[in-house]
């Protein structure tokens, strides 16, 4: 009788230091172990050098009490605030400035991606300069341009441009009056959301509508007249139960109202204007990444090219303009640190700065606002990322 | 056999890592065996620390660095100086960049106590003032109430400005830059009222505006500001030599001792002379140095007069009068204790 032929040719089980999935496993926890070992070694090591210096450490300092004062401050902060609040206002300022670029930026940006490719010569042209000029010229320098190029250009307090006695432009900011919201204000603010939420439950039935019978409705026009009078309507059957604070000037520079420092703009313009630049040439890219066929079919559909671009071509773009985009959104963020270089108070500035020299404590100030920095951006990946992946083509 | 030899490779690094942790205490000899001291000076104050266009450093802290260097290493010009912000120069000290600091750094409890730094001694007593533009019609620092104040980044000279308005009960409005330079473009295009610092600070910086006469130093000084050399905690011998060059420097003012007649003196009868410039007694070989270590100071650096009115005095653009900073023999506050 022959022997069982699948017998034989059964391979024989190695040995444990031949197979290749228990070496595997081996050599990752040893690299594994050998990271955190590393690890360890290094925070200990630093927190060793530091007692042996005779340097502070630990996080006590956030508790005392901070003694210098802050130009630009969102929430409440005196001399008598805590090095923690100079903290929270350095990350309001940053946040701030990121915000209004990252928004400015993606505006502007966009209108000169879209520029580029227009049919009219002279603009294309005017847009491809723009871009090459801002692209190229470091930030540093460009901030301290807009810094002192807008300082120059503006007059001493005492001798302020003047918008009908209430916004007041000079060397020391623009001065913007600040209402005061009196007791029925409150129900305004209701009936502003009351009209987005109204705008957005008409614009999806007119979209349900139209797929089911193919009547269109201009949902633009009538959200605009709701969000704006619906409010109204409530402000002044109310009795406009708001009033303002206006700036006025006394002694060396203006009280009162909302000051807009200089350090601000002059950052927020020079960051969106950099940033819009890259932005710009990423738009591009992916309006050329959408095959040239759906604009001839969207043309033989008698689509007119603004509705083309807005209804087939961007739509399909976003998918390749996103994942770059949110790179730029992250630089923007981390270059607003520059902001120490003109003396507008934000993260670095402040806290990184002014606290770090202060306390002496380097490690610990560093190693929170690397920490903020790194929440910040991982924050924004993240927004996008959930945005992309909506966008993504689903296939059949 | 790659993922062994990249471990490998790791783990060596690892341990070339860990035999490199710096060792505190050492710094004369470290010195000695660099051939140079790295000094930390600012980026630029006319009268204390600032290069010319050829390099070369030149102010009262530098010369403080020449003494050391003449000193340690019998050279006044062995020293390789690195220039730092504010904002930088407490955590260069700390971390060894350099072996001393010398740079208009004022002497506090909490910068002597929680930072592992130790001032060795006041090369000059100074105090904060501010300066303004004439036509804006200030004659006192009590009239400025809600102005804005151009301030330099992690100085005593933001906590003091604070104290005062606050003590006052007057507001103002801070811009904070990074360096002087900025600082003082800012006050120059207008951005701020008022420019503070210590009052040595403010002449240096009133020489750099393109018309010095349109600004003036208001009366007031509203804080103490002694400025002195500082080196690292935990090793006491660097920390001598150090205290001991500015000691050696004012005691030759006293004595009578320049530059230029140091070597006449030498041969002199004064015991104090004597063993100040080491012809008598072993005071430089119990500190770690030669015994003409402070010969070799007034020879090449000068005394503290000297170096005084070369560098912020009458001999400069500053014109600085002696005032705190003149010998206690003469009313001020230059006090060395004697070299015996």
């Amino acid at each position: 009788m022959a022997a069982d032929p699948r017998e034989d040719d059964l391979p024989s089980k190695p040995p444990v230091w031949n197979d290749p999935r228990v070496r595997a496993l081996v050599f990752q926890i040893v690299i594994v172990v050998a990271v955190s070992a590393f690890g360890y070694y290094l925070f200990d090591n630093t927190l060793t050098n530091l007692e042996k210096r005779g340097i502070t450490t630990g996080f006590g300092f956030l508790d005392s009490q901070a003694s210098f004062g802050i130009i630009q401050t969102l929430v409440e902060y005196s001399e008598t605030s805590t090095y923690g609040r100079t903290f929270i206002v350095g990350l309001l300022n940053t946040l701030l400035v990121s915000g209004l670029g990252i928004v400015l930026a993606t505006l502007l940006g966009f209108i000169i991606g879209i520029a580029r490719l227009s049919s009219n010569w002279l603009i294309a042209k005017l847009a491809a300069a723009y871009v090459e000029i801002f692209r190229n010229i470091p930030l540093l320098l460009q901030i301290f341009f807009w810094y002192f190029a807008v300082l120059r250009a503006l007059p001493s307090p005492r001798q302020s441009h003047d918008l009908g006695g209430a916004v007041f432009l000079n060397l020391r900011g623009l001065y913007l009056p600040r209402p005061l919201f009196e007791p029925g204000f409150g129900f305004v603010f209701a009936a502003l959301i009351a009209a987005i939420a109204g705008s957005i439950f008409i614009a999806r039935w007119a979209r349900r509508r139209q797929e089911a019978t193919g009547q269109q409705f201009h949902t633009i026009y009538t959200s605009i007249g709701l969000i704006l009078g619906l409010p109204l309507l409530t402000f002044l059957a109310l009795g406009a139960p708001l009033a303002w604070e206006l700036p006025e000037l006394r002694g060396f520079n203006f009280q009162g109202g909302i000051p807009v420092i200089p350090e601000l703009s002059a950052l927020l313009v020079a960051l969106s204007i950099y940033t819009a630049a890259f932005i710009a040439e990423i738009v591009r890219a992916g309006i050329l990444a959408v095959s040239h066929g759906q604009t001839e079919a969207a043309h033989a559909l008698g689509l007119r090219p603004g509705l083309t671009l807005r209804l087939v071509i961007i739509p399909q773009a976003m998918r390749v303009i996103i994942p770059p985009l949110t790179s730029q959104y992250l630089n923007l963020t981390k270059n607003s640190s520059l902001a120490t270089a003109i003396g507008y108070p934000d993260l670095v500035s402040v806290f990184a700065g002014t606290t770090l020299n202060q306390t002496g404590q380097a490690v610990e100030v560093i190693a929170m606002t690397m920490g903020v920095y790194l929440t910040i951006s991982l924050v924004i990946s993240l927004l996008m990322n959930w945005y992309n992946k909506r966008k993504t083509l689903v296939e059949r | 056999m790659s993922k062994l030899r990249i471990m490998a490779a790791g783990t060596a690094l690892a341990l070339l890592a860990s035999g490199t942790t710096a060792q505190a205490g050492a710094t004369l000899d470290s010195v000695k065996q660099k051939g140079h001291v790295q000094c930390g000076v600012s980026t630029g104050i006319p009268g204390f620390s600032s290069a010319d266009d050829k390099g070369n450093w030149t102010g009262i802290d530098v010369d403080v660095c020449r003494a050391v260097a003449a000193a340690v290493l019998g050279d006044a010009n062995a020293v390789k100086y690195t220039p730092l912000t504010a904002k930088e120069r407490l955590t260069a000290l700390q971390s060894g960049e350099i072996d001393m600091l010398s740079r208009n750094t004022t002497w506090t409890a909490t910068r002597d106590s929680s930072l592992g730094i130790n001032f060795t001694g006041v090369n000059y007593y100074d105090g904060q003032g501010f300066l303004v533009t004439k036509n804006l019609g200030v004659k006192s620092a009590l009239e400025l109430n809600g102005a804005s104040v151009c301030i330099q980044s992690g100085t005593t000279t933001e906590l003091n400005l604070s104290d005062y308005f606050r003590a006052k009960k007057m507001e103002f409005q801070p811009v904070v830059f990074d360096t002087s330079d900025q600082t003082i473009k800012g006050f120059e295009a207008g951005r701020c009222d008022v420019l503070t610092s210590d009052q040595s600070q403010l002449y240096a910086l009133r020489i750099k505006l393109a018309d010095p006469n349109s600004a003036m130093v208001l009366p007031e000084v509203i804080s103490k500001e002694p400025l002195g050399p500082v080196v690292r905690q935990g090793d006491d011998q660097w920390f001598n030599v150090v205290k001991w060059t500015l000691f050696a420097m004012v005691n030759a003012e006293e004595l009578g001792i320049t530059s230029a007649n140091v070597d006449g003196m030498k041969t002199g009868t004064d015991p104090n002379v004597k063993r100040l410039l080491g012809t008598e007694g072993d005071i430089g070989v119990g500190m770690g140095l030669g015994n003409d270590w402070a010969y070799n100071i007034v020879k090449q650096v000068g005394n503290y007069g000297e170096m005084f009115e070369r560098n912020v005095g009458k001999g400069s653009p500053l014109g600085i009068e002696r005032g705190l900073n003149a010998l206690w023999t003469n009313g001020g506050l230059q006090y060395a204790p004697p070299i015996r």
